[in-house]
């Protein structure tokens, strides 16, 4: 295993905010961790977002992405560790919470309402009103400009704000999500598998949308399974697997093929190809399958993943 | 990585080939199509002209004032009903609690021989009591609303009989046609306008303005944005921030408010009130917000479809009498009125959203 994982002192030391010039974090996760009853759904995540990068948040189903994801939301509230946002401890009780803390979350589902037309769903929960008192009403045809600037700035040039959101494609959806995240002067933007249920050419979209954030100087947490999107635009990565942390690494230290493998999962396959074996009889599959625990171990070593596989060493020092 | 430079905005086209050669332009005509309440606007033109052919008193002043008036006993309901069943969740409990307010109106002024303005400021506590009480058992269970508010429902109609005959001793609430602030009371909620010679009565225009007022709150108010929302997809809505429960609570005893004004109207307009009405009137309700367009889903309709509603069960039920029919047949036309309205707001949008 030649990845190396982040000390988060040495960033520390070397990175300031480059809005208060001091030392810390624009959020920052140290051990935390969250169960329902005696189910634990995550531990000891140790992460930080900052100014204009993107950290990416890896793992198949089931990793804990969604757990991690909703206590960062306000969705939910860790049992264990702290949160920091801008260096003050912080535990949210409410989305509205974490909204106020500047952070916005993209969900999978959009959190979109499809009859509604768009400008209203751009400015949903957080509506410009003129006039006051009991005749506080929406300034309609500003919210409505609005909407179609912002989305112009993001590269979708709509006709009509009018038209319910639900007969968008998801990729301008998702677009429509982001820019009010935006706008609404997000420091940090969570994107929940945006690239899920798009085609390639949308997911290319929208990868531009996530940079397009970034060079704003957002804060992004880029939440994945797929690492073949998250490699090329994100800063860190942060590798989940059955509820903990199983790596956290700078772009510098690792490529996008170690990335794949830590992913991939090498020692299943390998358990895979082990059971096969035992099996007997289905000889191509086991070769395919051979070939690929090749493949992997070729970015990280076979002895590494063998002892992946074992359960008890999943708490050995590289993963802890 | 950490640049701070903008990024020249994606061309306009990244989205792959999308947008205008795909999408022709919608005319005003077909805009109009995707209005909620459109399918309601084409059966009350139908029915008006039906009527009109039919019966040569239906266009009369007198007569038409009549239909009106009817309209508006459920209109004004509707209203309110409209607006709960666009948040996404309706009120069985809306018919007997009108009697509920107006038995706890007129009892209570009697019981304790007080002027009847006390008993109406009563009864509108009750009204939005009944509403809060509503909305805060379905947001704090999570229940579906037909479930509570057949609860209350059947609670309600119990206790209108029980308590009426309890403290009165009869199944009609006593007069109260003598007591102190009667005759103002009347005056503000039942009492007749002389229009160009025409008896207008005074439940007509209050239905107008609450329309004009719920319309202008769904449409032109962030608390629409919300109804709207809250209705559509409330986990989407409270994701965003939307005070969803606040917003359905708030529905509730927007019903209750205009279950207090029905009620108020229906004892000043004689003035006693029989304990077991009310019940079955909530499906009327529920159906003129139907009618004029409401998604039975929520997230979807308008208060003026439910006017719409509710003019459209006026005109079948005061048209057949004066097309001198047999009145056994309106709740038969009643069904069959549902049933096209319905189809005809769904084809219409299904229609207007292909466009």
């Amino acid at each position: 295993m030649n990845a190396k994982q982040i000390d988060q002192q040495t960033l520390l030391k070397d990175e300031k905010d480059p809005l208060t010039h001091t030392p810390v974090h624009l959020l920052s996760l140290d051990g935390v961790g969250k169960h329902y009853g005696n189910i634990i759904a995550l531990r000891d995540v140790t992460m930080a977002v900052d100014n204009g990068r993107v950290t990416c948040v890896l793992g198949d189903n089931g990793a804990g992405k969604s757990t991690l994801i909703k206590i960062i939301a306000g969705l939910h509230q860790h049992d264990e560790g702290v949160l920091h946002v801008m260096g003050d401890e912080r535990k949210f009780n409410s989305p509205r919470d974490a909204l106020d803390a500047g952070i916005a979350t993209v969900y999978q589902d959009l959190a979109v309402v499809p009859l509604m037309p768009i400008w209203r769903n751009f400015f949903l929960g957080s509506e410009l009103t003129t006039g006051f008192g009991p005749f506080k009403s929406m300034d309609v045809q500003k919210m409505k400009d609005i909407t179609l600037k912002e989305l112009a700035a993001m590269g979708i040039d709509l006709r009509d704000v009018e038209q319910p959101i639900g007969q968008l494609s998801g990729g301008e959806r998702q677009c429509v999500a982001i820019a009010r995240a935006v706008y609404f002067g997000a420091k940090v933007l969570i994107l929940d598998e945006p690239t899920a249920a798009l085609g390639v050419k949308q997911s290319g979209v929208v990868l531009r949308y996530i940079l397009q954030a970034r060079d704003r100087g957002l804060g992004v947490i880029f939440i994945t399974h797929n690492p073949h999107h998250a490699f090329p635009v994100g800063d860190r990565f942060l590798l989940l697997k059955r509820g903990k942390s199983i790596g956290y690494y700078d772009k510098k230290d690792i490529t996008l093929d170690e990335l794949t493998a830590q992913m991939a999962g090498g020692a299943e396959l390998a358990e895979l190809a082990h059971e096969l074996e035992q099996l007997g009889g289905h000889t191509q599959a086991l070769r395919e399958v051979q070939a690929e625990v090749a493949g992997v171990s070729e970015v990280t070593d076979v002895t590494d993943v063998a002892g992946a596989a074992d359960d008890s060493k999943e708490s050995s020092p590289r993963h802890a | 990585m950490a640049s701070t430079t903008t990024l020249p905005p994606a061309p306009a086209s990244a989205p792959g080939p999308r947008g205008d050669e795909r999408m022709g332009r919608r005319s005003p005509f077909q805009k109009l199509l995707g209005r909620p309440e459109v399918g309601a606007l084409v059966g009350a033109v139908v029915l008006f002209i039906f009527f009109s052919l039919v019966s040569s008193t239906f266009l009369q002043p007198n007569a038409f004032a009549t239909v009106l008036y009817g309209s508006s006993t459920i209109g004004i309901m509707a209203v309110g009903v409209s607006l709960l069943m666009i948040g996404g969740e309706f009120d069985l409990s809306a018919g007997v609690a009108v009697i509920s307010s107006a038995l706890t109106a007129s009892m209570f002024s009697w019981y304790f021989s007080m002027n009847v303005w006390v008993g109406v400021a009563l009864a509108l506590v009750v009204s939005l009591g009944i509403g809060f009480v509503n909305g805060y058992i379905l947001v704090k269970t999570k229940l579906p609303s037909f479930i509570v508010t057949l609860a209350t429902f059947l609670m309600l109609t119990g206790l209108n009989l029980a308590l009426t005959r309890a403290i009165g001793g009869s199944v009609s609430s006593p007069s109260i046609a003598t007591m102190d602030g009667f005759a103002s009371a009347r005056a503000v909620f039942a009492s007749d306008l002389n229009v160009g010679g025409v008896d207008i009565k005074i439940p007509i225009v209050y239905w107008v303005i609450l329309v004009l007022i719920a319309s202008w709150i769904l449409l032109r108010t962030k608390v629409g944005n919300w109804i709207f929302a809250a209705g559509g997809d409330a986990n989407a809505a409270r994701a965003v921030g939307v005070p969803v429960t606040k917003t359905k609570i708030g529905l509730f005893m927007a019903v209750g408010f205009c279950g207090w004004f029905l009620g108020m109207h229906n004892l000043f307009a004689f003035d006693a009130v029989q304990s077991g009405e009310g019940v079955g009137n909530e499906f009327l309700y529920i159906i003129a917000a139907v009618i004029g367009g409401c998604l039975l889903t929520g997230g979807y309709g308008s208060a003026v479809g439910g006017a719409i509603g509710a003019f459209i069960f006026g005109m079948a039920n005061k048209g057949i009498v004066y097309a001198q029919w047999n009145p056994d047949w309106f709740k038969f036309f009643l069904g069959l009125m549902l049933l096209l309205a319905t189809i005809v707001n769904l084809i219409v949008k299904r229609r207007a959203e292909l466009k």
